[in-house]
């Protein structure tokens, strides 16, 4: 599986178009006042599918290390 | 904290310009990482002209020219002439690339010049104010056509990769569209491909990729790509057109 991952967003470059929002596959996500919010993190499977998507690179995933 | 996804290189450190839900951003996003798995960021030369992918400007950390509406091709032909070891792409919406620049394409294609067109088509005019493309689809609405794309008056929409591929000299030909992470996967193979072909001096390669524009459409980014599956892709089919010999 490599290492644990985490979502990470860029909230300055989000522009609320909810593209990841709707083709999030598991509901992770949503719109709050306009900008991409990690709702239910718990949820998440790190498909990776929000990132390739984001038209705007406002989203993606990052490894968590061991010692974290 | 290693990051498994990292912005490509090839692309400066700003947001993007693009209005939201805009995919093209994602063929920014996939032009820069193409040029940076190839390893070409120092020889690579964008041209950009008007429209929509004049932002390109701002968002490619890579050598560009901005060319006159719709004379992409004749530019990246000089300038590939002038330094023929430099990979040259142009990036070109379908206003610029299939109306006013539609000489320019066809002749750069005609010579089979050894450069490479990104075609972005989101069958309107996306920055001049949503006007009717040479794309735009029957009974589609643009702010010059209220009522919907009328073929009486206003023909049918220009299938490109159609007419590009009947000619002799371009060597990779396709369409691909943007609208799901298998599609946007599938383009970027495409376009590798073609940039791959140039950098072996094989000709002109031409990709069409086809894309929203939610807000000339008037309508939701999730609602645009619903829309281009149940009508774009419908009256553009997917598929290579042309492919080089060794490839059939």
């Amino acid at each position: 599986m490599g290492a644990p991952k985490k979502i990470v967003t860029n909230k300055k470059w989000c522009k609320g178009c909810g593209i990841c929002v709707e083709f999030c596959p598991k509901n992770v996500l949503e719109l709050k006042n306009g900008i991409i919010d990690v709702t239910r993190p718990d949820d998440c499977i790190f498909c990776g599918l929000c990132e390739l998507r984001c038209p705007d690179l406002a989203i993606f995933l990052e490894e968590v290390s061991d010692e974290q | 904290m290693e990051k498994v996804y990292s912005r490509p290189k090839s692309m400066t450190e700003r947001p993007t310009s693009y209005c939201p839900g805009c995919l093209h951003g994602v063929v920014t996003k996939l032009i820069a990482e193409i040029v940076d798995e190839l390893e070409i960021s120092d020889d690579t030369v964008g041209v950009l002209p008007v429209g929509c992918s004049t932002l390109g400007l701002f968002h490619f950390n890579l050598e560009a020219i901005s060319a006159a509406h719709g004379r992409a091709p004749a530019i990246a032909t000089g300038f590939k002439r002038c330094a023929p070891d430099k990979v040259v792409f142009t990036y070109q919406g379908d206003g610029d690339l299939a109306s006013i620049g539609m000489a320019e394409i066809m002749h750069c294609a005609n010579r089979g010049e050894n450069v490479t067109t990104i075609f972005v088509n989101n069958s309107i005019y996306g920055m001049t104010g949503g006007q009717m493309a040479p794309t735009t689809l029957v009974g589609q609405k643009a702010t010059t056509c209220l009522t919907g794309r009328n073929p009486e008056d206003a023909g049918f929409p220009m299938k490109m990769c159609e007419i590009i591929s009947q000619l002799d000299a371009p060597v990779y030909v396709a369409r691909f569209s943007l609208d799901s992470p298998a599609n946007i996967l599938k383009a970027k193979k495409g376009m590798k491909k073609a940039f791959e072909l140039q950098m072996e001096g094989k000709g002109y390669t031409f990709i069409e990729l086809l894309s929203n524009c939610p807000t000339n459409w008037g309508m939701t980014a999730e609602d645009s790509i619903q829309w281009m599956r149940d009508n774009t892709m419908k009256e553009f089919p997917l598929g290579e057109f042309k492919v080089p010999e060794e490839c059939e």
